[in-house]
């Protein structure tokens, strides 16, 4: 099955030009940039726009209940702390990847969450992509719904920045694809069914109908890896923070619409 | 050296007509339908109507042509009905064809509804007709088919 | 961490009909799925869902394996007085979930 999907997404993709073409590595001009949402049909957009609808509300529900729960040692909850998520983490999910003094490198939304959890609360850090670490940070990032993707500015952030960049430009894996040989030079076709978006990761923790859960950028990034036939990363791993932290930075000015669905 | 008894055809049918009757080689293969068939779908329908007919009307089945993933599909029944005490749908039912179960939900209304109408998301596994029946207060059944295609994601993802 | 998300009017006009949507989050697993090593993973889904108003049961639903993960219904129902929605979900291995609504009628 895995093998007869590989092959016909080789002859789809030398149909379309994909593999062939030379990569042209220009970016989206800031006036055709589309979020994912514009590429699905009504009825998804309608399963987004409607809170009770939304399943992913669901996640950041249980976000909620989790910022007010003590834990750790310390016996603290995110609300001692930070009180109000609704002001105190409103931007935040918006300029993350950020800068981290301590460790010297981009952290994401997800590792932030931890390293409270460990420097403040004496806490174990929460496992990647189950549900409490999902929801926490859907929870987190809901606060920032509406407000323009705007990177953290840290000057020590740029060659991180550029290594991300590096991922996305150049081609890997069994099929010689670079990110951007889709997601800047043919947005707007299709494969196999399915649009090509611009790949703005702008809804993130993000409900995915084919997961039929909540699930972190990583863990969609793992995914295109994987359909790339390339050399996947494990959750948390730094090239997948830069990858991220590029991302985030070429969505510049996207609306935060977490939490999103897509298909 | 090897000594081997040469199978005679004598032997092979005594062995053959053995095994035969303990049962240990049968003959047909008999494969276990996983999916419904139209035929599942008919039966089904069959449990809740039982002999009455079915007419074509009154129902409306909002359900994408397309859908974007067979995961989640959004549905909507809807009846035009006045519902009154006198006059009411007393409950909808959704089937299909081509899942490994014929039914996708069984709804049940009545005259405080006030409108016979009900959305939920499905799952189809494959393109395939959905039907919806209405069973009204007078006790007539009501139906409307819809054909959708299904596709599935481009990219699919290894076990976590 | 079940969580159920309800939408009901919280005012309506005596005789208005109003669209009540539910939301509950559960994984709704079919039972035709397989680990990688072949094993089927066992059913678990919520069967059926029931709406009380002020006691009286107005709307009922039968779930089945086609139902989409973390269930959503909506449905209408008649505002007759000021009250109480009872909502409950009940499943395989003893699943049994209710949620509560108000609502103020004029």
């Amino acid at each position: 099955m895995k093998v007869a999907g590989t092959i016909t997404i080789v002859s789809l993709l030398i149909a379309t030009g994909f593999i062939f073409h030379p990569v042209t590595a220009a970016e989206i001009p800031s006036n055709e940039r589309r979020s994912g949402y514009t590429f699905m049909a009504p009825d998804t957009r309608a399963m987004q726009d409607d809170d009770t609808a939304n399943p992913g509300m669901l996640g950041v529900l249980d976000g909620e209940a989790l910022w007010n729960r003590k834990a750790g040692s310390a016996d603290k909850s995110c609300a001692d702390c930070h009180g109000d998520a609704r002001v105190s983490m409103k931007g935040v999910a918006a300029r993350y990847p950020a800068y981290d003094k301590l460790l010297a490198r981009p952290v994401n939304l997800e590792q932030r969450i931890n390293l409270c959890r460990a420097r403040h609360q004496d806490a174990e850090p929460l496992p990647y992509e189950k549900h409490d670490l999902l929801a926490l940070t859907a929870f987190v990032a809901e606060q920032s719904r509406g407000m323009a993707i705007a990177p953290d500015s840290a000057p020590e952030l740029e060659p991180f920045v550029a290594k991300g960049r590096d991922f996305f430009m150049h081609r890997q894996g069994q099929l010689n694809l670079a990110c951007t040989s889709c997601h800047d030079d043919n947005w707007d076709k299709h494969l196999a069914g399915s649009a090509v978006t611009q790949a703005i990761p702008n809804g993130y923790p993000v409900y995915r109908l084919e997961w039929q859960s909540l699930g972190s950028l990583q863990r969609r990034l793992r995914n295109c890896i994987t359909g790339m036939r390339a050399q996947n990363f494990d959750f948390g791993a730094q090239e997948l923070v830069e990858l991220e932290l590029y991302l985030m930075s070429r969505a510049r000015g996207m609306p935060i619409e977490t939490p999103a669905v897509r298909p | 050296m090897r000594t081997q008894t040469a199978p005679t055809r004598r032997r092979f049918l005594r062995l053959a007509g053995h095994a035969a009757a303990i049962g240990a080689l049968p003959l047909v293969v008999r494969v276990r339908p996983v999916e419904a068939t139209p035929e599942t779908m008919a039966a089904a329908i069959r449990a809740v109507v039982g002999g009455a007919v079915v007419q074509t009307g009154k129902v409306k089945l909002d359900i994408p042509p397309l859908v974007e993933n067979g995961n989640s599909v959004p549905m909507v029944v809807s009846i035009a009905s006045p519902m009154t005490a006198k006059d009411y749908v007393k409950s909808i039912h959704v089937f299909n064809e081509k899942n490994p179960q014929p039914n996708l939900g069984n709804f049940y209304l009545g005259p405080r509804a006030g409108r016979a109408q009900v959305s939920t998301r499905v799952r189809l596994a494959d393109s395939q007709k959905i039907t919806a029946i209405a069973r009204l207060s007078d006790g007539s059944f009501w139906s409307v088919t819809a054909e959708v295609v299904v596709t599935l994601a481009a990219c699919t993802e290894e076990v976590i | 961490m079940t969580t159920a998300l309800i939408n009901v009017p919280k005012k309506a006009k005596r005789g208005d009909v109003i669209e009540i949507k539910t939301l509950m989050s559960h994984i709704m697993e079919t039972g035709y799925r397989h680990t990688t090593s072949g094993q089927i993973v066992p059913r678990d889904i919520i069967t059926s869902f029931a709406c009380r108003y002020n006691g009286e049961e107005i709307f009922r639903a039968d779930l089945f394996p086609a139902t989409a993960a973390n269930p959503f219904i909506s449905f209408f129902t008649v505002a007759t007085e000021s009250g109480k929605f009872d909502f409950e979900w009940i499943g395989d291995n003893g699943f049994s979930e209710t949620a509560a609504a108000s609502i103020i009628v004029e």
